[in-house]
């Protein structure tokens, strides 16, 4: 699976689309092929304020629960609310189908400072070496 | 082969319907001596209060219903009356049966905590002569039976150590914890009201003394340390991680669940422990049971003997033992009643079978799991070379190569016919696996063991396939965990359809 | 020693193998200094005949011959002996906790079929597979109530159980809860005025227990309007789960904490027992303890692995609902085979017998000059009674007929000297209960 050329990226595998001052938030298909078969996910509710580097999700597989880090600061608009009865979508589309939240942004420039595709791509290329090792 | 014997439903031990799937209007187990009073209309007695028809979907079996229901259950069950658990930090050893009998003994099983406590004499020397021996083996000063499992005991140990800094003007914020310990450390901690602070181990699988030193500072209140840690190594330099604590006024939890290395050989009290619990359904062999009961017993210096939890056990004149509530420091109580006293019996009935032998059972232990460290070494990788105690820890990084996990190896074991070791823990060892017979196995159990992992070796580098699917001989195969968790089904109910699974 | 299945020549054999030429060189890792030279001083090492008979003298120090009118939390009555053998079988008694699905489906199986006859008697959508008691079950809920509202404040019921209260307070002390008290009435129920004006948007869960400790029956239906209205939930602990048999389920409580004692687990001076927790499905996410979930395998067939466990301690360390690790299972298992034989009708009439007998008591007492109830709620098998005379010199007359006389609320309440808490279930005779009525009256007589 690519990685869409118009997304920012996180170290922590968290992809976000911006549009004007909305955005879109998401995990990676790295993140969800480390994470397997994810079973649950907790969202914030609209309204929830979303602060840089902080937690404000977090995704479960069987056997382990992942935090998810907010890119950018903001505002929840909407939750999806699909993955509340199919969290399995993350799997099978993390980057489109799969994605967590819709906010609206406090800063859209901080977005700029956050991994382009090739970038991240080059990023988990690194990890995956280092994993081999 | 007959098709007909195809088509027939399966008999014993292999389809075994629930208990409310086998129910009849009208069936019985169980019949009650007939009243001897004047018969209650229950309506009028309870009014709005009374139940309007029976338990809906309550069994109604027969007696020999449920004889074989639950006899066929059990026949799906590995136990340890059947063979090896070679689980590392579970201390799988043998719960002898004498114990089971003095537990249900009519004076012992039929006491009711609240009779007075001059007929209760017997019941408090049985728990007097516990906590002697417990004194005597951890080398502590005082102890409470009360903690109902480890984890209970580790949260006992951490409101004595909050309930010692807060009389001391300050109850501190952070519990220091090694990234190798057990989750109920972190867990606890946190309900003990701390916060947690994780200490990297070093190369060793130690604790890190310079780490230590900068970590430990006035807003420590104590470390929580597993000794032998849960890589089976014993902290070598705990006397100084003691000194090290102490000298900024924090205290040293000992996580006790890895005794099973120490009893007979060294006491706790003499490494500079201030606290510590013990597992008896580990070290002193009360039964699992499928998952508890336990009992977490914490002992602790004379130090922290005031906030005990009550009640306490006091010995009044002429040797009479009281259970005393009036202690003004007191952290209070953790659960109700004196403890989970028909394990503290099995307990003591472990300690008076051993006597000071209990370190020739300490010794086999550790015999055990060198001498199957020393056979699977090279078959396995090892990350840390430290001597073993009574467990050692491998891990898959040899058969990765081949794609063939620990979760793959362990499955792969239940083909032999054995449990599987603990997988993936400790958390610093990336694919662990920790392995601990106990004293518990034979010379001859502990080499069909190591032939089977060399055995499993051999095919996760000939043949891993066959690992990366197994377990293959077992009545089911690997079950969809996934599907059970993203769609949990927790109680049966009279709508669902009987479960026609092939077999 | 016959727990070791080892000859001396073996460990030699073993130690040779590890080039060894002592055991004491395995423990060379442990500072000289700190290896003991000398064998402990424990008694021992006993036979097997001398470990049971040290365990029957005790057994002799103890009540047998006694007749005993005390509840209060802990409840006799009748166990089948097929419970034992189920237990006995050493594939219940000597497994472990069933994390290895494949060859733990018998328990899980079993913990499957507890959560279910849990859910049936609490009338509740889920229920855990066991806490390690009651009152620990009740502190559980009410931390799962904190986490679910985040608020901080809980009314606690003065009847719920004394020890169940203190355990509360002990575990609210170190999460920065804090908890209140609210009274009862002349009827023995929970005061409804004092819990209303006590509500406000900061409580967390209202915990009641129901039969109360004087035995009382609490009407759950008002109480639960009364919570919810604030936003708090509704913790409904039941310690005489017998009662469940003839009465209404406590569906309006948001999460029940019940004890299971009284589903074939012997007194044993206070343990091992068996709590459990049972709640909306909506609130299994929040819940303590181990689930056990039904699946099926790659083949199709049904079988049960424990799940959700990213709750817990294992996975969720610090993040965990709780830390609870080993539990009850094999109280569990206990429970769930005397339910089984219990059945349907067996419970219901095992808990008319306690009605039936608890009334004839109460009737017989209420003859005697002076002794009067205290309370005018409806009760099960469990009520109390307000005597002319100190509760504990009647006992201690009592004890001369070896009668174990009733629970002494004036220890656990101050304001209640001179009432005791009578408990008479199936198994006190008629005889029992006559020979008690006939006492107490001499006691009452008898001069000081």
């Amino acid at each position: 699976m690519g990685y869409p050329t118009q997304y920012r990226y996180t170290k922590d595998h968290e992809w976000i689309e911006t549009k004007g001052d909305t955005a879109t938030i998401g995990i990676t298909d790295y993140a969800q092929h480390e994470l397997g078969d994810v079973v649950f996910v907790e969202l914030p509710a609209a309204g929830a304020r979303l602060e840089t580097g902080k937690t404000f999700s977090s995704v479960e597989s069987v056997k382990a629960v992942s935090e998810i880090y907010a890119p950018a600061s903001g505002q929840v608009v909407e939750a999806n609310a699909v993955l509340q009865n199919k969290p399995e979508t993350i799997n099978s589309d993390p980057h489109g189908g799969g994605w967590l939240v819709k906010v609206k942004l406090a800063n859209p420039a901080e977005v700029n400072s956050l991994m382009d595709a090739a970038a991240y791509e080059a990023y988990i290329e690194e990890k995956k070496k280092e994993a081999s090792a | 082969m007959s098709d007909k014997i195809k088509v027939a439903r399966r008999h014993t031990n292999r389809s075994e319907v629930l208990i409310f799937e086998k129910s009849s209007p009208g069936k019985r187990a169980f019949e009650l001596p007939p009243l001897d009073v004047p018969a209650v209309n229950a309506g009028e007695a309870l009014g709005e209060f009374r139940r309007a028809e029976g338990v809906e979907g309550f069994p109604e079996v027969s007696e020999i219903e449920v004889i074989r229901h639950f006899t066929r259950l059990s026949t799906w069950n590995y136990a340890i009356d059947l063979g090896m658990y070679p689980l590392g930090s579970c201390t799988m050893k043998y719960n002898p049966r004498v114990n089971e009998f003095v537990a249900r003994l009519a004076g012992i099983a039929t006491e009711h905590p609240y009779q007075p406590q001059e007929l209760s004499q017997g019941c408090l020397k049985i728990l007097r002569q516990l906590e002697k021996c417990l004194l005597e083996i951890t080398g502590m000063d005082a102890i409470t039976l009360q903690p109902a499992a480890g984890a209970q005991g580790e949260l006992t140990g951490l409101l004595l150590i909050r309930a010692y800094h807060q009389r001391n003007g300050n109850p501190r914020k952070k519990v220091l914890i090694p990234d190798s310990a057990h989750g109920t450390n972190p867990a606890t901690a946190v309900i003990a009201g701390y916060e947690v602070e994780n200490i990297k181990s070093n190369a060793d699988g130690q604790v890190d003394i310079a780490k230590l030193r900068e970590q430990v500072t006035g807003d420590v209140a104590a470390l929580m340390l597993t000794n032998p840690s849960t890589l089976g190594i014993f902290e070598q330099q705990i006397p100084e991680i003691a000194e090290i604590l102490h000298a900024k006024g924090a205290l040293l939890y000992m996580d006790g669940a890895n005794m099973n290395a120490l009893a007979g050989i060294t006491r706790p009290g003499e490494l500079g422990v201030d606290v510590m619990h013990l597992n008896l359904h580990k070290t002193f062999s009360t039964p699992h049971g499928g998952g508890g009961p336990g009992a977490g017993p914490v002992a602790v210096r004379k130090i922290l003997e005031p906030f005990l939890p009550v009640p306490v056990l006091v010995e009044k004149e002429g040797g009479r033992l009281a259970l005393d509530c009036n202690r003004k420091e007191s952290v209070g109580r953790v659960r109700a009643f004196v403890g989970n006293f028909g394990v503290l019996v099995r307990a003591l009935a472990y300690i008076l079978a051993y006597g000071p032998g209990v370190r020739q059972a300490t010794e086999d232990a550790v015999l055990n799991a060198n001498y199957i460290r020393k056979h699977l070494e090279g078959a396995f990788d090892l990350p840390y070379t430290r001597p073993s105690m009574h467990e050692v820890v491998f891990s898959d990084a040899i058969q990765k190569r081949n794609g063939v996990n620990t979760m793959d190896i362990a499955k792969r074991l239940i083909d032999y016919g054995f449990h599987p070791y603990t997988t993936a823990f400790p958390l610093i060892v990336s694919g662990a696996l920790m392995i601990e017979p106990t004293e518990s196995e034979s010379k001859e159990e502990c080499d069909y063991f190591i032939e089977a992992m060399k055995a499993i070796a051999e095919e996760a580098e000939k043949n891993p396939e066959l690992v990366k699917t197994a377990p293959h001989t077992t009545r089911v195969r690997r079950l969809d965990e996934v599907a059970a968790a993203r769609k949990p089904v927790l109680r049966w109910k009279p709508s669902d359809k009987r479960s026609e699974a092939a077999d | 020693m016959r727990y070791l299945p080892k000859s001396p020549a073996e460990r030699q054999e073993m130690l040779a193998a590890l080039g060894a030429k002592s055991i004491e060189e395995l423990f060379s890792s442990i500072p000289e200094a700190y290896r003991l030279k000398k064998p402990l001083n424990l008694p021992g090492p006993y036979s097997e005949a001398e470990v049971v008979k040290y365990f029957e003298e005790r057994a002799t120090e103890n009540s047998s011959g006694y007749t005993s009118l005390l509840g209060a939390g802990v409840y006799s009555h009748l166990r089948s002996v097929v419970t034992d053998a189920i237990l006995q079988r050493g594939e219940f008694l000597t497994s472990y906790t069933p994390y290895q699905a494949e060859i733990s489906q018998g328990t899980l199986q079993a913990i499957f079929e507890f959560q279910t006859l849990m859910c049936q008697l609490t009338g509740q959508e889920v229920a855990n597979a066991s806490m390690y008691d009651g009152s620990t079950a009740t502190t559980e809920a009410v931390l799962m109530a904190e986490r679910m509202t985040g608020r901080r404040r809980v009314l606690a019921a003065r009847s719920l159980h004394p020890e169940y209260r203190d355990v509360l307070r002990t575990y609210a002390k170190n999460s920065g809860l804090r908890v209140e008290e609210i009274s009862y009435t002349p009827s023995g129920a929970l005061d409804e005025k004092g819990l209303k004006a006590a509500l406000r948007e900061d409580v967390c869960a209202v915990v009641v227990q129901s039969p109360n400790f004087f035995g009382s029956i609490e009407g759950l239906g008002a109480l639960a309007e009364l919570a919810h209205a604030s936003g708090a939930l509704l913790v409904v602990a039941v310690t005489e789960a017998l009662s469940l048999g003839v009465m209404r389920p406590p569906v309006e409580a948001d999460i029940v904490a019940m004890e299971g004692q009284s589903f074939g687990l012997a007194p044993s001076y206070g343990g091992p027992y068996v709590g459990v927790i049972a709640s909306k499905e909506k609130f299994v996410r929040q819940m303590p303890g181990r689930l056990a979930g039904q699946t099926h395998d790659l083949e199709g067939r049904r079988g049960f692995v424990l799940t959700l466990a990213t709750r817990e301690q294992h996975i969720r360390r610090e993040k965990a609902t709780s830390n609870i690790c080993t539990n009850q299972a094999l109280c569990a298992l206990a429970a769930t085979v005397h339910l089984s034989l219990l059945g349907k009708e067996g419970i219901r009439e095992m808990a008319e017998q306690n009605v039936a007998k608890a009334r004839f008591a109460l009737s017989l007492l209420e003859k005697i000059p002076g002794v009067k109830r205290s309370f005018t709620a409806p009760f099960f098998n469990e009520f109390a009674v307000e005597l002319p005379r100190s509760v504990k010199i009647v006992n201690a007359e009592l004890l001369k007929s070896k009668i174990i006389g009733p629970y002494v609320l004036g220890a656990a309440y101050p304001e209640l000297t001179k009432h005791a808490l009578v408990c008479v279930t199936e198994t006190t005779s008629r005889a029992e209960i006559e020979r008690f009525a006939g006492a107490l009256k001499a006691a009452l007589e008898s001069p000081f």
